[in-house]
């Protein structure tokens, strides 16, 4: 139960890391803390693991809130193409077209910017750098037992990179010639050429200049992140008493460091093409009345570079998610995460196989048929270990005396999802079901149940459960659990008809549906689904005021392990400063996942192994 | 006005919850954490449960509901292919539909039965072997079945024409926004193309000299013999299309470059089709709401050609008709197509056969002269 740790218990944490701690002469080096001295080092250009980490979270959440409302704007467009829009001319300008009759409708070429930002925005700066970026740099220090990241100079670049990215990205917006507007996958030569699109122009140019700052910023990152778990892990840790998350973040970080370069290459390749006159991308196109001089080039090569990063990307998303819920599911549960290697081994095999799928996404794209054999092999792969993931997560709750909390709810209801969307994968990973459902909603519906809604639940998961440690005060409950089910309930309600209308072949990326008869039967599905939209967004609007409130307001935390956790965060100080523990660092003799082993509810990381106690 | 009201009621509601959260903090307070964990434990896992009941039911029900629209169920091929994929469909949704409901319900009954009682202790279960081993072979098992029907489906509809085999092959051209299709013609071949020879007289930029050109046509419909072969040439003319046939089951990206293809048999003429969706209700409506009396919307319905890769703001309205009709009426249509070449070029300035019109002795010399023009 909530607090259960008893006075006596956190004396004694602190004489185990007395007594056993491993003395690394910390306060020798560090006589009056010069790295927050103003408010400039430590709010600002902080190199503080754990300010970074909110750093990046709040940024987030601004991205979040920013992308989540473009959707609600092409969700109106789609639900209603009819009613006027003349009231977001003020927000949107001249991208609202007002007709005599009064009525303003939004622009075509602006209906696809939005939904191109939502997908860029959504992906990279939410659920890379603010799901990753937060809690990588928040739990990889604390679970670890280190004082700080390898290098809290890169560390303090990755966030200011990321931020730079932003900025950039959200000048764009602002263009007279609209932000880029063709698909976050920005394929060729709709994304080389001006001439194809307005978007193309000036808001490609700053759309890449800022996805490069954030390859820059991811790579910073990763690095510091793989260090740290390899290097700075505390007297005791070895790798498989590591907690799943850390090994999430882990494998996440190397992932990223092997396939973000690939894209930039594919990026700088791209600007070539576009300044430079070269043809890597660009091959027989005639377009606005003139024969380009670009010949030899393979639009289809983009798309080879761009998903050697595009598909490991999902994993960059859902990986640091699925190993917060496996954390917060063994807590919750009391019960140690069923089969933690296989769990580990389940993430390097998705990890390796990532890497080798990527033409999945290009079946249809004139590649040759006989090539997609390979990838339809290695893709339906993939459902092996996320099958074992799955019933692992389940299986942590079988026996369990489950505390429902938001966290818990969210670690379910993550499960939930991905079960879902992780079967419409196996239709969509089969070359031969993929001709028929190739870039219709289907798509829409697997891709953001999988990999959106879920990485949200992880995240929401992961924010109810450590907000203790970075405020030191608890989020509001109730307005948790009222976010949880509205985000259950407001998720299916968006996307489970998206399956119906993708199984009817609409296509995704319509601005409408009525030009197409086999296409315009779903009017009040899309009504509904724009409803749900509308009203699903609202309710995350509660976790952001229940955020925002709760760091001043919220309840306080009065003891250090709130959830009666084992792990290494719950043994610093409830205020850690910079250093995170005051004394020695704490020494690791177990696992991360003694839950009700002997009959004791928990056993901390720090408590050495008993005489006659067995390994689990 | 409305935003302002939306604003507004948004805040209120924000206030109400706040509130509402401070009195369930009090009530913690009041009754102690653990009491009060236990029956938040109660509470939050009956709706757990209610929540699985109603998600299953829902499910399943909607999916009823709309069935007639979605393919193969209400909307059966129309292709020799077609069946192939949509069997294959529904094999997976059998397999994935059980998985679905199996895992669904226990995770959330298991978070319902093993929630937080005071005095209940977990288990101390860390792993079992056995069990792992029998759940990571059963899922590699289904998949095997899965991905041999699949690449056997694949292996066979991707395939290009095979020599010797009777076929009749067109061109579909994308651009931005809509398609060009061009027929070969009583020679049955597709004449030459060069992109650099589209000028406003020659939209596909089809090379005269080219004999097989002279009796290629365009049409701006597509027109198909019903049991026929048909071979789609695509090709594109700016940025990526892709041609996507939905009743046919045909989908290839149209590359700028890169010519693609698709290879598909059309089995039902397009009165044929209408006959088959007469059958449901859905299609029993006016095609047009405003005219009750009018035609209905199974009357109306033709085939149609649309863009499924994004190509810029017109993208959502690249659609074109295309009708299946029988050998004969395929025949007399194509009878009735006037080449290109023939009522568009002949004779005019555009015609590099005009100098001379002796086509083998004008062919090098004109060739290089378009060649020095366009460079």
């Amino acid at each position: 139960m909530a607090n259960v740790a008893t006075p006596t218990r956190k004396s004694e944490e602190d004489v185990l890391i007395e007594q056993l701690g491993y003395d690394d002469h910390f306060h020798e080096h560090h006589h009056g803390d010069a790295y927050q001295s103003n408010f400039i080092t430590k709010y600002i250009f902080s190199q503080d693991h754990k300010m970074i980490a909110k750093q990046f979270l709040i940024t987030g959440m601004i991205w979040a809130i920013i992308g989540g409302a473009m959707s609600i704007i092409f969700r109106l467009q789609l639900g209603f193409p009819e009613e006027s829009l003349a009231w977001l001319k003020p927000l949107l300008g001249k991208w609202i077209v007002i007709n005599d009759a009064g009525i303003g409708t939004l622009a075509a070429e602006f209906y696809y910017a939005l939904v191109t930002m939502h997908g860029t925005i959504l992906v990279f700066f939410v659920l890379t750098a603010g799901l990753s970026g937060t809690f990588s740099n928040l739990l990889i220090p604390l679970q670890l037992g280190a004082r700080d990241m390898a290098s809290p100079l890169l560390n303090m670049m990755s966030y200011w990179f990321f931020f730079l990215a932003g900025l950039i990205m959200f000048t764009s917006l602002f263009l007279s010639t609209g932000p880029f507007a063709g698909g976050w996958t920005a394929y060729p030569p709709l994304s080389a050429l001006p001439q194809a699109s307005s978007g193309s122009g000036a808001g490609m140019t700053l759309w890449t200049v800022s996805l490069v700052f954030f390859v820059v910023s991811v790579l910073l990152g990763g690095i510091n992140y793989i260090t740290t778990v390899l290097n700075l892990r505390t007297k005791g840790m070895t790798m498989w008493r590591m907690p799943l998350t850390i090994w999430a973040f882990f494998i996440t970080a190397i992932i990223g460091l092997l396939s973000f370069p690939v894209l930039a290459s594919a990026f700088f390749l791209l600007m070539c093409d576009r300044g430079l006159g070269t043809s890597f991308f660009l091959s027989e196109i005639y377009i606005g009345g003139q024969a380009l001089d670009h010949v030899g080039g393979s639009p289809v090569l983009f798309q080879h570079l761009f998903w050697f990063l595009g598909h490991p990307e999902v994993y960059i998303i859902i990986l640091p998610a699925m190993g917060l819920v496996s954390e917060v599911l063994a807590v919750h549960s009391r019960k140690p995460i069923f089969g933690y290697k296989a769990m580990v081994y389940s993430m390097l095999a998705i990890a390796f196989l990532s890497f080798i799928v990527w033409a999945h996404h290009m079946f249809m794209s004139g590649v040759n048929p006989f090539i997609s054999n390979f990838f339809v092999i290695f893709t339906l792969i993939i459902a092996v270990p996320s099958a074992v993931k799955v019933f692992n997560w389940i299986a942590t709750l079988y026996r369990g005396n489950v505390r429902l909390n938001a966290a818990s709810l969210f670690a379910i209801g993550f499960v939930s999802m991905f079960i879902s969307g992780g079967l419409t994968g196996i239709f969509l990973g089969n070359s031969a079901i993929d001709i028929v459902l190739h870039d219709t909603y289907f798509v829409v519906a697997h891709f953001h149940i999988v990999m959106g809604v879920a990485a949200f639940f992880g995240m929401f998961a992961g924010v109810y459960h450590w907000y203790p440690k970075m405020y030191s005060r608890f989020m509001n409950e109730t307005l948790g659990k009222i976010h949880f089910w509205g985000t259950l309930i407001g998720a299916y309600v968006i996307f489970w008809p998206m399956h119906y209308i993708g199984m009817a072949g609409v296509p995704r990326r319509y601005y409408r549906f009525d030009s197409f008869q086999a296409f315009s039967h779903f009017d009040e599905l899309n009504a509904f689904i724009t409803i749900g939209a509308i009203l699903t967004f609202a309710v995350q609007l509660l976790f952001v005021i229940n955020f925002f409130h709760s760091i001043w307001k919220g309840k306080k935390q009065t003891t250090k392990n709130p959830w009666g956790a084992t792990t290494l965060e719950w043994t610093a100080p409830i205020k850690a400063t910079h250093g995170n523990w005051p004394g020695k660092l704490p020494s690791v003799h177990r696992w991360a996942y003694d839950y009700g082993k002997d009959g004791k509810d928990f056993i901390p990381q720090i408590e050495p192994m008993g005489e006659d106690e067995t390994d689990h | 006005m409305t935003a302002l009201l939306v604003l507004l009621s948004i805040i209120l509601i924000a206030i109400v919850a706040v509130q509402i959260g401070k009195v369930t903090d009090l009530a913690s307070k009041i009754r102690g954490e653990e009491d009060m964990q236990e029956s938040i434990n109660k509470r939050q896992g009956a709706y757990l449960l209610l929540f699985l009941i109603l998600f299953i039911v829902l499910s399943i029900g909607t999916g009823v509901m709309y069935k007639n629209y979605m393919f193969n169920f209400g909307m059966e091929a129309a292709s020799e292919h077609g069946p192939i994929l949509d069997r294959l469909f529904n094999v997976t949704l059998f397999f994935t539909g059980i998985v679905f409901v199996v895992t669904q319900v226990l995770l959330f009954y298991f978070a319902f039965k093993y929630r937080g009682r005071k005095g209940q202790k977990a288990s101390f279960i860390s792993h079992d072997n056995r069990l792992e081993i029998v759940w990571t072979l059963i899922p590699a098992v289904v998949m095997t079945f899965l991905v041999i029907g699949g690449l056997d489906a694949w292996n066979e509809v991707m395939g290009d024409v095979k020599d010797g085999e009777e076929y009749i092959e067109i061109e579909a051209t994308g651009y931005q926004f809509g398609w060009s299709i061009r027929y070969p013609g009583a020679d049955g071949l597709l004449g030459e193309k060069n992109f650099r020879l589209i000028d406003g007289t020659n939209p596909l930029g089809q090379n005269w000299e080219d004999e097989k050109n002279l009796d290629d046509f365009q049409a701006s419909e597509i027109y198909l013999p019903v049991n026929k072969k048909i071979r789609v040439r695509i090709t594109s003319k700016d940025v990526l299309h892709n041609f996507y046939l939905p009743h046919f089951r045909v989908k290839m990206d149209a590359v700028p470059g890169m010519p693609t293809y698709f290879v598909f048999t059309p089995t039902k003429t397009t009165e044929e089709f209408r006959q088959q969706l007469k059958k449901f209700p859905e299609y029993q409506i006016p095609d047009d709401e405003t005219d009750p009396t009018g035609p209905k919307l199974w009357e109306t319905f033709d085939y149609e050609l649309a863009c499924a890769e994004l190509c810029g703001s017109s993208h959502y309205a690249m659609r074109l008709p295309v009708k299946v009709v029988s050998e004969a009426a395929f025949a007399e249509w194509v009878g009735q197509q006037a080449s290109f070449y023939e009522s568009t070029i002949k004779g005019t300035d555009n015609d590099p056969l005009r100098v001379e019109g002796a086509l083998s002795e004008a062919a090098p010399e004109t060739e290089e002269a378009l060649d020095a023009e366009h460079e």
